[in-house]
């Protein structure tokens, strides 16, 4: 049976009266203050990072029983856990007896974690095991539950994501995600198989607020200027045959089939796929160049002909921005975790993923090649694309210093008629430089920092 | 148009085979043996010049001078593991060949390379050279140390750890085939990772 604990006494913080949100978040444009202040931080590690489901790995990094890696919930840590019966749960990262931090490996697999400061000993599913000289404590420690592991009271996973939250009162993950599961299930099954792995990562860190980088998850309009380095290199050879990565945004992106759509909860997805020639290789075309390409190209077309060219696809950057409120994006062939470190830092995590191919469908060699392809690909835009990104988002906290000049816009597209549609499903689609869903998901933001979130702890009985 | 311009490697990359990523890591895997340290000073010196040499030009931001340091087919590979891995399975901080590493100085020439406007400021540290024999012929691996002490933002920062140099003798002149560094926090959330390395 399941123990919730609520948090009691004088150190419940009251974070609905901080701010008049509506004053700070407005239709067009939001106050500076909700990326500056250090109280609208802390606020939100409560009600966003906490209030509401937030991703927290990825199956495969886990995936055999007492495998686990440590993340964090907010900045609250955490030991994501697989037990023995393969049960997945993420237990707090803070010994029950004096708060020490009780694993300190990135990753590895154990039945049981000991505390290094006085020895108390924890199963995987966080029950507490045993503690040195038990006789001097007054009472049986391991059959109290107040001395297992706090460990979130919500865990579900949706197709290999594992998402957690401490409002036990949340909808069903699958019900929260909503209309932003089918390009999540398009993502994941354009892959044969429908299965990935995470492979390592490009990680960055910048000295700005993490909601620089949702703001910008889903900016079409940002390309062209911020990424112009990257798109004249990419298309540096002028004798290629189609203008390569996002050089489509060149030509009157809003005109261009390319769309943003907010779907709700916060979640967004720019989809930029109906750019492409719709055919076999129509993503593999417009690949920017990179190392291997040719030679695999080559090896599989000599071996596979027209077949080489959807698996080569595979290898392509997916041109899709799937956006899950507030820390997860899907974004070419990269799961992007955004991290909060304080409100004027975060860190921005690109891990790759690669093919499964649990059906074997492509054969062990052409996986080998593609998967080998497919983490070069991967490492372009964290190269030459990300940390312009990143500098720009140190800039904007940097220019938020100016007190006096309060507000940021997110206007663009707005009272525009006829610019931004709702569909029957409540989302709504607009042109792709359309600043729509940072309105919107700001908004849902607010609904999340007004509400009172029904946290709790759980813990093993 | 001949095959040889066509895979000409600063244009077309061809030669990134499995064999050539197999050869790479068993280079970076199976150098560092006592036996294979070359004891000779003024071979050993040779390569800590090299490496010298390649700092300076570097901390100088000649990069095009620097592409001339590197053999035609070539890598430049930074880990994002400690134990450096196979970059046919795992994600690479920087995995370049020779055409990437051309996009490399092209990016920063742009002008509108955001995260070096303007550009760091560096001064780098070689040291602990150590140079060995390799199972191929004309061909050393050495090892060095580096700190780099960077100049961006107002702010002075340090990046350490060590590196991994494959020189290859071609038509007699020794070229960097590849080169592996390994940063102490490869693993870890890297503020702007936009210098060369």
């Amino acid at each position: 049976m399941t123990v919730l604990e609520r948090m009691q006494g004088p150190t419940r913080l009251n974070n609905t009266s901080l701010y008049d949100w509506d004053a700070l978040v407005r239709e067009d444009r939001v106050h500076r203050l909700i990326y500056t202040d250090p109280a609208v931080f802390d606020a939100e590690m409560n009600h966003i990072f906490g209030g509401t489901w937030v991703y927290l790995a990825h199956e495969s990094q886990i995936p055999n029983p007492n495998d686990f890696v440590t993340g964090k919930l907010g900045l609250r840590p955490l030991i994501i856990t697989r037990d023995s019966e393969g049960v997945i749960r993420a237990l707090f990262n803070r010994c029950t007896h004096r708060g020490t931090t009780l694993c300190r490996w990135a990753k590895g697999n154990t039945r049981s974690f000991q505390c290094p400061y006085h020895g108390w000993n924890f199963l995987n599913t966080g029950k507490l095991r045993g503690v040195p000289w038990p006789e001097g404590y007054a009472e049986n420690l391991v059959r109290d539950p107040k001395y297992n592991l706090a460990q979130l009271p919500r865990i579900e996973s949706y197709r290999g994501f594992i998402f957690g939250t401490l409002n036990v009162s949340a909808a069903p993950i699958e019900k929260h995600l909503g209309p932003i599961k089918k390009p999540i299930d398009e993502w994941l099954d354009r892959n044969p198989g429908g299965k990935i792995t995470v492979c390592e990562a490009n990680r960055f860190k910048y000295k700005g607020n993490w909601k620089l980088a949702y703001d910008n998850s889903g900016d079409g309009y940002h390309v062209i200027y911020s990424h112009q380095s990257l798109l004249e290199t990419e298309n540096r050879f002028k004798d290629e045959n189609a203008a390569k990565g996002m050089a489509y945004y060149k030509r009157e992106p809003d005109e261009q089939p390319m769309y943003i759509q907010y779907m709700g909860n916060g979640h967004h997805f720019k989809d930029k796929r109906p750019n492409l020639e719709k055919r076999a290789g129509g993503l593999w075309a417009i690949e920017s160049l990179h190392p291997g390409m040719e030679h695999v190209a080559e090896k599989l077309r000599s071996r596979l002909g027209e077949r080489a060219e959807s698996i080569l696809d595979l290898a392509g950057s997916e041109p899709v921005n799937i956006n899950v409120f507030p820390n997860l994006s899907l974004l070419g062939n990269h799961i992007q975790v955004f991290q909060p470190v304080s409100f004027e830092e975060t860190d921005a995590i690109w891990y790759g993923t690669k093919i499964d191919d649990v059906d074997g469908t492509l054969g062990a060699d052409v996986l080998k090649d593609i998967n080998a392809l497919r983490m070069r690909t991967q490492e372009g835009f964290p190269n030459f694309g990300e940390v312009d990104d990143i500098t720009n988002f140190e800039q904007i906290q940097r220019g938020l210093r100016c007190t006096e000049d309060e507000w940021i816009y997110m206007n663009r597209g707005l009272g525009i008629p006829g610019r931004i549609r709702t569909l029957d499903d409540g989302t709504i689609k607009g042109p792709a430089t359309d600043e729509l869903f940072m309105r919107e998901y700001i908004r849902e933001w607010k609904r999340l920092m007004k509400a009172e979130p029904d946290i709790a702890i759980r813990r093993e009985p | 148009m001949t095959i040889q311009t066509n895979h000409d490697p600063s244009r077309f990359s061809y030669y990134v085979t499995d064999d050539f990523y197999s050869e790479l890591v068993n280079d970076f895997s199976d150098w560092e043996t006592e036996e294979r340290t070359i004891s000779d000073p003024v071979e050993r010196d040779r390569f800590r010049r090299l490496v010298e040499r390649e700092a300076r030009i570097l901390d100088n931001l000649l990069f095009e001078d620097w592409l001339k340091l590197f053999a035609p087919e070539c890598a430049y590979w930074v880990p994002s593991t400690p134990e450096a891995g196979d970059p046919r399975h795992e994600i690479a901080v920087m995995f370049d060949d020779r055409r990437r590493l051309e996009d490399r100085v092209f990016r920063l020439r742009t002008g509108y390379a955001w995260s070096q406007a303007p550009s760091s400021r560096t001064s780098r540290l070689v040291a602990n050279v150590e140079v060995f024999e390799s199972q191929t012929h004309e061909q050393r691996m050495v090892r060095s140390n580096f700190v780099i002490s960077e100049f961006w933002d107002s702010e002075i920062r340090v990046l350490a750890g060590w590196t991994g140099h494959r020189f290859r003798r071609i038509e007699g002149t020794w070229k960097i085939s590849a080169k592996q560094v390994n940063l102490l926090n490869c693993d870890q959330c890297i503020r702007n990772p936009s210098i060369i390395l």
